[in-house]
């Protein structure tokens, strides 16, 4: 469990930022944020690791989607004092140009995208579904509740649909992510 | 997001005292409800307490052989646990027909039972409401009511309670555990924890100030077919237009539940006397004295067709 409060700055007797330490795709980094400040934020402005995308700011799009401690959240509905310690991986810590991850690769071989703009938070959520379909978390559309789920076309819908794509590149989204999973078998 | 102040509670008790001394504290956990609503000022906590630090995480088997959830075990592990799964059926298929993988990941027990309405006159500030300013007027009553309630209704508001988990929950007879500021607890059966809206739409549980939600508790399994049928506009991703939580005996007695029409879960179990003899019956007690208007007068037919797949569903016939 996390710590005290580290107080920072205060505006006569209310304080109204502190102190975070966050671990960001395996770098450990230290910041003061105004205690609105979401997640999003921190990781956008205060860490400049624009990779990750401020769509809606609601949760209803998916474009902010990154890995807290294993999992996947939307960053815009959370804030960075709430994560004091944690383990963040964004898109950023997936891959590099010169050395794409292979959800990435698939993505490119596919044209999971048009405009590019919900696709580090498509990347991020297709991981972490591969990784929940591998946990054995069922989902609306698994058949049978206490069976190990598969990777299914239907499956990789019902998983993704927290991930709006406007371009509608969703067909071949989920060919990616569907070869990716064929490959890790 | 209007300033507010922050502190991370270390016990139950502590995080019940604090928000009870604090006026206009919060407590805050999964967020995705609260954070949205104070990014838009409908919430304007002056303090927020996070209980994440608390150890109310865990699902633990009772001596009476049911399952005491924590209040902060998330959306996600609750669908995901082994006896949720075998035992309680309706349970896991309800929280995952809510929300997306994110949000799950996300939700808590507790929070899922909290979350506020999603009635687009709600979420308009620019609107009287009377849940979100009292005294204020409704905007929805001779509004755009598609989504509204039909049933349990009053002339101050006509918003629905939008939780999937929670319509499983009174089905399966859940009980609340809360911590209060004084130091005691209590249990509240799930028939008793959300309020119908009355006059004071804006008071939504019987929760009193400061007093937190540490568990839920979930009797022995009860067996039976479970099934909880979703009606909504996308097929995924979406609030219930209409949900059925069923759960269905050999026998053809059993439960049911529904939600998206009333401003908590709708059970009424003298109606559940009707299920040997059908949807129709069931679905005529269910809705003695609905007040649908014009443009949520179909949900009333939708019930009793997805009342009526569920129990050709439960008898081993499909749809």
């Amino acid at each position: 469990m996390p710590g005290a409060l580290s107080p920072a700055v205060a505006q006569g007797d209310r304080l109204t930022a502190a102190r975070v330490v966050l671990r960001v795709n395996g770098t450990e980094h230290h910041l003061m944020c105004d205690l609105r400040t979401t997640l999003l934020d921190a990781l956008r402005e205060h860490l400049h690791l624009n990779g990750t995308k401020k769509g809606c700011d609601h949760g209803q799009c998916g474009a902010c989607t990154v890995i807290v401690n294993g999992r996947r959240i939307n960053s815009c509905l959370t804030l960075a004092v709430m994560h004091e310690g944690h383990d963040v991986t964004t898109i950023e810590g997936f891959g590099t140009p010169g050395n794409l991850h292979p959800m990435q690769a698939a993505f490119v071989k596919h044209d999971g995208y048009q405009c590019g703009y919900c696709t580090p938070g498509q990347i991020c959520s297709s991981v972490a579904v591969l990784d929940e379909i591998k946990a054995g978390i069922p989902s609306h559309v698994s058949a049978d509740l206490t069976a190990q789920p598969k990777v299914t076309e239907a499956e990789i819908r019902e998983r993704m649909s927290g991930n709006i794509c406007r371009c509608g590149a969703y067909s071949n989204i989920v060919d990616a992510i569907i070869e990716v999973a064929g490959s890790k078998a | 997001m209007i300033p507010f102040t922050y502190e991370r509670a270390r016990s139950p008790a502590e995080a019940a005292t604090a928000a009870a001394r604090t006026e206009g504290a919060k407590f805050i956990a999964g967020g995705t409800n609260l954070l949205d609503l104070m990014k838009l000022q409908i919430e304007a906590p002056t303090h927020l307490i996070d209980v994440n630090g608390l150890a109310l995480d865990q699902i633990e088997t009772t001596p009476y052989g049911g399952l005491r959830v924590g209040a902060l075990v998330r959306n996600t592990d609750l669908a995901a646990d082994e006896r949720v799964r075998r035992d309680y059926g309706l349970l896991a298929r309800a929280l995952l027909a809510g929300a997306s993988g994110q949000l799950r990941n996300m939700a808590t027990t507790a929070g899922n039972l909290l979350q506020r309405t999603r009635c687009p006159y709600f979420y308009d500030t620019n609107q009287p409401c009377n849940k979100r300013q009292p005294g204020s007027g409704c905007s929805a009553v001779g509004g755009f009511t598609r989504q509204h309630a039909v049933v349990g209704a009053s002339d101050a508001c006509i918003a629905t309670h939008p939780s999937d988990m929670a319509v499983a929950m009174r089905a399966l007879d859940a009980t609340i555990e809360t911590a209060r500021p004084d130091g005691s607890t209590r249990s509240i059966p799930m028939t008793e924890f959300h309020r119908l809206p009355g006059d004071t739409p804006h008071i939504e549980t019987v929760l009193g100030s400061g007093e937190l939600v540490t568990a839920v508790f979930l009797p022995r399994p009860i067996g039976g077919k479970q099934i909880y049928r979703k009606v909504r506009d996308r097929a995924s991703y979406a609030f219930a237009l209409v949900s059925v939580g069923a759960i269905v005996q050999r026998d053809g007695t059993g439960r049911v539940a529904v939600g998206g029409v009333a401003h908590k879960p709708w059970r009424v179990e003298a109606a559940e006397t009707e299920l040997p003899r059908g949807a129709k019956a069931v679905t005529a007690q269910l809705f003695a004295g609905a007040k649908p208007t014009d443009d949520n007068a179909f949900k009333l037919p939708l019930v009793e067709r997805t009342l009526g797949a569920v129990l050709s569903e439960a008898r081993g016939l499909r749809r």
